[in-house]
């Protein structure tokens, strides 16, 4: 936190104005934020200019008078681009071309990519050989999707492609800080692995993250009986200990739970982000959004989701019933659940909510076999265990609850493994030690000192796609080849296997995993026939060729998912946590750059997070209350310390965060992550100790008197007010179905002062809806948008400056009291309005009515006025202030999609449905002699979304699932009483609250 | 006080103002043809390239489709330049000394590419798309000229927005049946040799559902 600066505070309102603002609110307001709840003239003013103030000056200290010199030249330049011929440009045919591929059209590739070590089943758009964007695959387990050409995927999936043009990639081998090459490691190694032989590789050591993969975990063990002293060990910080610890305690066996949402009509979620965190997540979320679909005459039912969660989350928000509690007390409540269904479980409290409790046991009891219990990774292993308690006693399990065999190949504990090997390493008898991933000198706790323990040993080698901080103080940092470069395999969450197919050559001099396993057995094979003669081993046959082809072709080795296992309760529940009053920190993987590894991917890191929108940086989070009682307000620095550590770190204030907690993000604070990722945030792996890893009581909190600007976007593109969220509860909605369309006007027709020109009868008409009832803001429409759109990535700087790019946003509204308020999420896209203010304002005529509906922007047509972005009630354009995107960066270049623009500086753009899709739909269908089919289209936020909440297509076709939601009684748009028209409009949130719970909370 | 100026600065004015709005005018016309010159849109000028190829040469003198090198222009957006590999089908076995075609074979030994000059250069903003206009009856003549006259390539039309809106805008007058759209030598003409394209346009247009959009994103995005 070098860059602080020793500003003076802003004096912003006092908690009890805001108090006295939100109780004058009635109960149907929303609110966005705490400043707007304020309602300060700053904020005012911020609203009121659109962009913050210099937000279009040039503000890195450029004089007058270079900026004058600069101009000119520039004007002078743009002038006589007019008259300049166009560049020569080259074709460079293929010598020999590859079969299948047509030039000009894009080959999708059936695949994984494992996050976590489970494998995400993906087809990945190739366009002449350059991987381009990621798709789900419909038919993988983990992200499943019937009938459609794509499946949804999530944010880490999304953003890998860009991780893998990253031009901080490791080139080529580096031994000991200079460039080296493969041969030279070969021999290197040869030599280590000799001197292994003499004793039994009793000084050999391999460290890898979690593996799933069946061929690397065959090799390890060839690897081990080769050396039979030798030691695998495995790291990565996420949580899952407390999951295998859980089941262990339970069942006195490591086992996976899986769980079918489903069939599941009531949930009860102990600090689990089921929807957004995990191996299965895309699957979960579908699953749940599905059982809360109501089609007004056909499905009238749905499903009840009960939270109680340390940190508010993408699931807490979608939540019926959301309680904030420490995480401490997290345990005693599920120790009182599972006491009021008859288990033995003891220390039971419910901290003062048995109405609560009281009402969701019930609701329990009431549906055995049709609810479940899901419990957060981080939370004890107490927990867990208890949950697998109560789903057996509602007979949950077999129904909504699955028990299989461990999906990873070797069920370990991390943090036991890891120290196991820091002690070994620390002793001095470890002479070899390979790293195959992984960051173990930053993402261990405080008190595991990784770094001088590698010291101590002589040999260390790191295979990595990025020198890391660890690979920085390796003897051989070796470069990794990324999952589209390499072939390899790895199960999902349910154990079925996919075969994992590169789509480009290594970019760089890169191996696989498997290939440097191969080189420490001394078989030198590659890693095509290291795999394939895994599986022609597993399951050779006469077939054996014919079945490798399908199985690369649908992307998965058809059952090889793991069968049901039953499994018996041991009657352990661990003994109680003991609350204790006072500051407690809540440790967290960070919602968009995980445990530090996406650090360098620009996407992730101006993503906003969800719920607090903040991006770029991590904070120590603080309710509002708490913040209040400590004498902080948001941006002022503090001193986090506990069981002997501190970090200071900027305040964050966030409603609906229980009282006491502060809850920090780990995955920020990299050193050496590379150009994006280097100094940003706060390491608060410092403050972590492995005794107390995901929570730790008896914090301690002190003001420094530093403030630090966070870049929040909660306030940017502000539309003020007007009923853009509507909600009801589903008993409200079915008595009094017009109550949705109550709450806003539509101008009728003839209100129309440009005498209906948008309301084309003939051809298609192109309109989309999103449904807020499914929508749990987990941000992978952003990415997906970024990704297909080529949408830059602009900076911290720039988005303090509101000059954030994305072209679909994700708003976020608040409704209620502070402590606990409903959360609602509203992703907005370009509302492509029948009536479009943007339109008739632009002086060049750069944006225009298409027949079928859409705001068409010519990107080359614009010379930035910015007027269509001014009167545009929505907010949805984005102006490209400076030039953002990197044109000199060759290896990004390759990763663009070569179907949209790339636009420059002064440029206004946004979104058009994915333009780009439809004309390439339309033409496949036109040249094919058919017509276009409702489902032939697929926009990418669509496609990507994990809830089906969007859906597109053609408003003029009656029968098309777009005109059929748009028919719904929850179908409203925004702003509408402007006579907008917009063709994307909304489905209202419903909640099914209990009516037990008097105040809903 | 004394008149400024005499009486025939007034002539002066007027002449003055005249010329100005002359000079403007012409200005503008200059600047708005000069990108419909051939030579700034470099029509009908033929390009050095790294192998002399002819189109005359091989499409009127041997025959061939249009096609057999140009394999993806009835599916994608892109004709496709042939690989070397096509090149060799007949030049492994005819012409195989030429000291014309060394870098073809150069290029098949070594696997290097050869780099061919663009001659069709659409602005990078701009989206065409082959296969749509070829299964609506835009023959490969229409825009490309006598290819099959062409010893080197050059272009035909300006390739101007100007050029394609024509046409977007009035499709009857340029579309052919759908079978000749590969035919170099096909015209709008019947057995007595009078033009009948007025007619047969207007029946293609119907028949084939031509229906060319000209909003904007049709070809900018």
């Amino acid at each position: 936190m070098s860059s602080m600066t020793r500003t003076a505070h802003k004096d912003g309102l006092e908690l009890a104005v805001i108090q006295e603002r939100l109780s004058g609110k009635d109960g149907q307001d929303y609110w966005r934020s705490l400043n707007e709840l304020a309602d300060t003239e700053e904020f005012q003013e911020y609203v009121h200019r659109e962009f913050p103030e210099g937000a279009s000056e040039l503000s890195d200290g450029l004089g007058r008078r270079k900026f004058i010199q600069l101009m000119g030249a520039s004007l002078a330049f743009a002038g006589l681009t007019a008259c300049t011929r166009q560049p020569k440009e080259l074709i460079v045919p293929y010598v020999r071309a590859p079969e299948l591929m047509v030039p000009g059209k894009p080959l999708y590739f059936a695949s994984a990519i494992s996050q976590g070590g489970f494998a995400r089943g993906v087809l990945v758009e190739s366009h002449m050989g350059r991987p381009t964007k990621i798709e789900g695959n419909p038919s993988h387990p983990s992200n499943p999707r019937e009938g459609a050409k794509f499946g949804p995927t999530d944010i880490f999936t999304q953003a890998t492609i860009l991780d893998l043009y990253d031009p901080d990639r490791t080139q080529v081998p580096i031994w000991n800080a200079k460039p080296s090459t493969w041969t030279r490691f070969r021999g290197s190694l040869a030599t280590e692995m000799a001197k292994l032989d003499l004793d039994q590789g009793a000084g050999l050591r391999l460290l890898t993250e979690t593996v799933t993969s069946p061929t690397l975990a065959a090799q390890i063990q060839d690897l081990l009986k080769k050396y039979p002293k030798a030691m695998w060990h495995q790291y990565e910080p996420n949580g899952r200990d407390n999951v295998r610890a859980g089941a262990q305690m339970a069942f006195g066996e490591v086992v996976e739970t899986q769980y079918d949402f489903g069939k599941a009509k009531r949930v009860l979620s102990l600090d689990s982000d089921f929807t957004a965190v995990g191996s299965a997540s895309v699957r979960y979320a579908g699953q749940f959004a599905e059982g809360r679909r109501i089609e007004d005459g056909q499905k009238n039912e749905m499903n009840r989701l009960y939270v109680v969660e340390s940190v508010p989350s993408n699931t807490g928000a979608v939540a019926d019933h959301r309680l904030p509690l420490k995480g401490s007390q997290i345990d005693g409540v599920a120790r009182a659940i599972a006491q009021a269904l008859g288990i033995n479980a003891g220390g039971g409290n419910t901290y003062g909510h048995d109405v609560w409790v009281n009402a969701l046991v019930k609701d329990l009891k009431a549906h055995q076999g049709e609810s479940l219990v899901i419990v957060g990774d981080h939370q004890s292993p107490s927990v867990h265990a208890l949950a697998h308690a109560i789903n057996h006693t509602l007979g949950n399990v077999g129904k909504t609850v699955k028990h299989t065999a461990a999906v990873e190949a070797s069920p370990v504990d991390h943090q036991a493994s890891l120290n196991g090997l820091v002690s070994d390493m620390s002793a001095g008898t470890v002479s070899l030690l390979v790293m195959v991933g992984g960051n173990p000198v930053y993402n261990t706790p405080s008190d595991i000192d990784f770094k001088n323990a590698l010291k101590k040993v002589p040999t260390t080698i790191h295979l990595g796609q990025a020198l890391n901080e660890t690979s920085q103080l390796c003897n051989w940092h070796l470069p990794e080849s990324h999952a589209l470069e390499a072939w390899s395999d790895a199960r999902a969450f349910d154990g079925t296997v996919s075969i994992v197919q590169p789509l480009i050559e290594p970019l760089y001099s890169a191996q696989s995993a498997h290939e440097v396993l191969a080189m420490m057995l001394g078989d030198g094979r590659q890693g095509y026939a290291i795999v394939k003669e895994y599986w022609q081993a597993q399951r050779g046959g006469a077939t054996f060729d014919n079945d490798w082809q399908t199985w690369l072709h649908d992307g998965l080795i058809p059952n090889t998912a793991l069968a049901a296992k039953s499994v018996r309760l041991k009657g352990n529940y661990g003994s109680p946590v003991s609350s204790l009053d006072g500051l407690e920190v809540a440790f967290r993987l960070d919602p968009t750059i995980g445990d530090g590894r996406y650090a360098n991917n620009g996407w992730l890191q101006e993503l906003p997070k969800p719920n607090t929108r903040l991006t770029w940086d991590n904070a120590a989070l603080l309710s509002p209350a708490t913040a209040e009682k400590l004498g902080v307000k948001d941006d002022d620095v503090i001193d986090v310390a506990v069981n002997g550590h501190s970090v200071a770190l900027p305040v964050w204030r966030m409603p609906g965060l229980p009282a006491d907690t502060v809850t920090v993000h780990l995955g920020y604070g990299r050193t050496v992550a590379g150009r994006v990722g280097n100094g940003v945030g706060v390491n608060a792996y410092a403050l972590q100790t492995s005794n107390a890893l995901w929570q730790a009581q008896e914090a301690s909190v002190s003001k420094t008197g530093q403030t630090y600007k966070l870049a929040c976007t909660q306030d940017h593109w502000y539309m003020e007010g007007r009923g853009l969220v509507r909600t009801g509860t589903l008993e409200d909605y079915t008595h009094h179905p017009h109550m949705i369309h109550e709450m806003g006007h539509v101008p009728g027709e003839d209100a129309n002062f440009f005498n209906g020109i948008h309301t084309s009868e003939e051809g298609h008409a192109w309109g989309m809806t999103i449904d807020l009832n499914a929508c749990n803001g987990c941000n992978a429409c952003t990415v997906a948008c970024q990704s297909e759109n080529n949408i830059p990535v602009v900076g911290k700087e720039q988005v303090l400056n509101g000059r954030e790019m994305h072209w679909i946003r994700i708003d976020r509204y608040f409704k209620g009291s502070l402590e606990n308020p409903e959360l609602y999420n509203q992703p907005v896209p370009c509302m492509q309005c029948e009536n479009a203010p943007c339109e008739v304002v632009c002086p060049v005529g750069a944006t225009t009515h298409s027949a079928e509906g859409l705001n068409d922007m010519a990107y080359n047509r614009c010379v930035g006025t910015r007027y269509c972005s001014n009167n545009c009630p929505y907010k949805v354009r984005r102006f490209n202030f400076l030039h953002y995107s990197d044109d000199h960066t060759e290896s990004l270049k390759l990763g663009r999609n070569p179907n949209v623009t790339v636009r420059g500086r002064g440029v206004m753009e946004k979104c058009t449905y994915c333009t780009q899709r439809i004309s390439a739909a339309r033409i496949t269908a036109k040249v094919g002699g058919q017509e276009l089919k409702d489902g032939d289209i697929t926009t990418a936020c669509q496609g990507v979304c994990p809830t089906n909440a969007i859906t597109f297509g053609d408003i003029n076709d009656p029968n098309s699932n777009v005109s059929k939601l748009k028919k719904q009684n929850r179908n409203y748009g925004l702003i509408t009483e402007l006579n907008t028209r917009p063709r994307t409009t909304y489905l209202a949130r419903l909640t099914n609250p209990n009516s037990e719970i008097a105040q809903h909370g | 006080m004394a008149q400024l100026f005499s009486r025939s600065s007034n002539a002066f004015a007027r002449t003055s103002i005249v010329l100005v709005l002359i000079l403007v005018g012409t200005a503008i016309t200059i600047l708005l043809n000069t990108n419909r010159l051939k030579y700034t849109s470099d029509v009908e000028v033929a390009k050095q390239q790294p192998v002399p190829f002819s189109h005359k040469h091989h499409v009127t003198g041997i025959g061939l489709d249009c096609r057999y090198c140009h394999t993806s222009v009835e599916e994608s957006s892109f004709a496709n330049i042939p690989p070397v590999e096509t090149c060799m089908t007949c030049h492994s076995q005819i012409w195989t000394e030429s000291p014309l075609l060394e870098p073809i074979r150069e290029s098949y030994r070594t696997d290097k590419p050869i780099e061919w000059v663009r001659i069709h250069d659409l602005p990078d903003f701009v989206y065409f798309d082959h296969s749509i206009h070829l299964s609506k009856g835009v023959g490969c003549q229409t825009c490309h000229g006598q290819v099959d006259q062409m010893p080197l390539m050059w272009k035909a039309n300006t390739l101007n927005m100007e050029w394609c809106i024509e046409c977007h805008r009035a499709p009857e007058k340029f579309v052919r049946p759908k079978e000749e759209v590969f035919n170099m030598t096909w015209q709008a003409v019947d057995d007595q040799g009078h033009n009948i394209q007025a007619v047969l346009g207007a029946r293609l247009v119907k028949e084939y559902k031509i229906n060319p959009s000209t909003d904007c994103s049709t070809c900018h995005r």
